[in-house]
């Protein structure tokens, strides 16, 4: 892995990185169009380019996600949203043909900087998988595992009410309380994705990223863990890819519509679910040929 | 989005849905301007058999209501339309009801007929019964045209004509009120007359409403309550 970072990110503080009055509409020939930018960005991507090996899988993606904002990223297979998602917290490392350039602003700090320990990264940009992975570990162990080793409980008591808080938070505690010894493993599809995301907010992360979360779970199960984005969207920025349009239109804020690497459209939700601005987004998400 | 592409989903099936709405949308409308067309004639010529023929249509017409609301529940169910597609079925839901009250206003003006034809001729207005009839009439098929064509300058054309209407009707009101106090005991059948044209006028309300929605339907943003020259100016900004 060779991250490429323009120089003058290392030298240059946030605010020379992204100038204020950034524009808020680009309509230009491939440019994105709607409302790629916030006024205050938890996270702020700039000329994102991705390739595998010769392939290229991202062009020239600028994208900022707002502070608590949901943000979906929809697009077909292959159209890089789920790569693009990866890069956020420095996943894409762990592929050995990977190469990423741009800028990748948290808060003020480049996550790309070669000084960057990916280790507190993580912890402060958590991500949730397409398959529920619980540790082959108690419950209670899976949720503890990260406050461990980031040191965030000195004592017994300490870990168990992050352990609680954070099931608690994931909506799970209820049904596992009586149980929290037991395999993480045993539990439901549905619980064992909350159990996922328990142990992810257990490190207090600031965002949480979430790789189609709901695609291998029941209509309950999902509906469960929508109500619960809802709810962690108080506390954490997320953003979510999704292949269900709707739940795109159920539970984010804005929603970035991604064709063949490019990012077509970025707009809030309510508008890209009735009157999207670009041809391709509506082409997609009504179900048309493109 | 400047053209609307209602065919080429990935699935035939809901474009066939689609199409389905808009054809019993459009056949609908046609049996609503036929009955506008014989409702308005019966008033002219004290027709009580073409005036109950408009009567007994509109059961027809409120079937068709219920049945295209039906198919618009369907489709919303099975397929969770967005964009361009969702704004066809709400705009068809919102059509239909247009539409069967137009049909409501019709079926009245048919009773008043069928009461000038009991109680003998009102003193005047028939003239501009039979002007405003056309009038609302030519709005209507030109408002179904603008539909089945989602062609918003003619949308904006047929709710430039429903100020016409209105000047109409208020002139004719004044006239009509001029005949009551000249001859009190013609009252009762100027009342008549007077209700038809208040149908009329409610036709032409209603047609706007129609070039409302289809403005909605392919441009994507709500024109309701807006002056028409806001609107314009609205689609031109865009």
């Amino acid at each position: 892995m060779e991250a490429v970072i323009q120089k003058k990110s290392e030298k240059q503080g946030i605010d020379e990185v992204m100038p204020s009055n950034e524009p808020q509409d680009i309509q230009v020939g491939d440019k994105t169009v709607g409302k790629p930018f916030a006024d205050n960005p938890k996270m702020a991507m700039r000329n994102v380019n991705v390739h595998y090996g010769d392939k290229q899988a991202i062009f020239d993606v600028n994208l900022d996600i707002a502070k608590n904002e949901v943000i979906a990223m929809i697009g077909p297979s292959g159209c890089g949203k789920s790569t693009f998602l990866r890069c956020l917290n420095r996943m894409n490392d762990t592929i050995e043909s990977c190469r990423v350039t741009g800028q990748f602003i948290l808060d003020d700090q480049d996550i790309y900087h070669p000084k960057q320990d990916i280790v507190p990264l993580r912890a402060r940009v958590g991500m949730v998988f397409q398959k529920p992975n619980p540790f082959p570990k108690s419950i209670y162990e899976n949720v503890a595992y990260g406050p461990k080793i980031h040191g965030l409980a000195s004592r017994r008591v300490e870990l168990d009410e992050i352990v609680e808080v954070s099931l608690r938070k994931a909506g799970l505690w209820e049904e596992v309380k009586d149980r929290l010894h037991s395999a993480g493993t045993g539990l439901s599809g549905g619980q064992q994705q909350r159990l996922c995301i328990a142990r992810s907010i257990a490190v207090s992360p600031e965002v949480i990223l979430m790789d189609e979360p709901c695609s291998a779970l029941d209509p309950i199960a999902t509906a469960k863990i929508e109500e619960l984005i809802a709810e962690l969207k108080q506390n954490f920025t997320i953003a979510i890819v999704t292949h269900s349009m709707q739940q795109a239109a159920r539970v984010s804020d804005r929603t970035a519509y991604f064709h063949l690497g490019k990012l077509i459209e970025v707009n809030d939700t309510k508008r890209v679910f009735t009157n999207p601005e670009h041809d391709l987004t509506e082409a997609y998400i009504t179900g048309r040929f493109g | 989005m400047d053209k609307l592409h209602l065919d080429k989903h990935i699935s035939q099936q809901f474009d066939m849905d689609l199409e389905q709405l808009q054809t019993k949308l459009l056949e609908m409308g046609g049996v609503v301007e036929q009955q506008i067309i014989d409702a308005v004639k019966s008033i002219e010529n004290a027709d009580s058999q073409l005036a109950e023929k408009v009567i007994q249509v509109e059961d027809d017409v409120d079937l068709r209501e219920v049945a295209l609301d039906e198919d618009c529940t369907m489709v919303l169910a099975c397929r969770q339309p967005t964009a361009s597609d969702l704004r066809m079925v709400l705009t068809v839901t919102k059509m239909t009801r247009d539409l069967e009250r137009m049909g409501d206003e019709a079926q009245k003006i048919a009773k008043m007929a069928i009461s000038l034809h009991n109680n003998g001729a009102a003193p005047g207005g028939y003239e501009e019964a039979r002007h405003m009839g056309a009038l609302v009439q030519q709005m209507l098929r030109s408002a179904l045209d603008a539909f089945a064509r989602l062609n918003v300058e003619q949308a904006l054309e047929v709710a430039r004509a429903d100020k016409q209407v209105d000047r109409e009707y208020k002139s004719a009101m004044r006239e009509i009120m001029t005949y009551m106090m000249e001859d009190p005991r013609s009252i009762s059948r100027s009342m008549n007359i007077l209700w038809t044209l208040r149908s009329l006028e409610r036709i032409g309300d209603h047609t706007r409403n129609i070039a409302e929605h289809i403005i909605f339907l392919v441009k994507g943003y709500d024109v309701r309550h807006q002056s028409v020259a806001d609107i314009e100016n609205k689609i031109k900004g865009a």
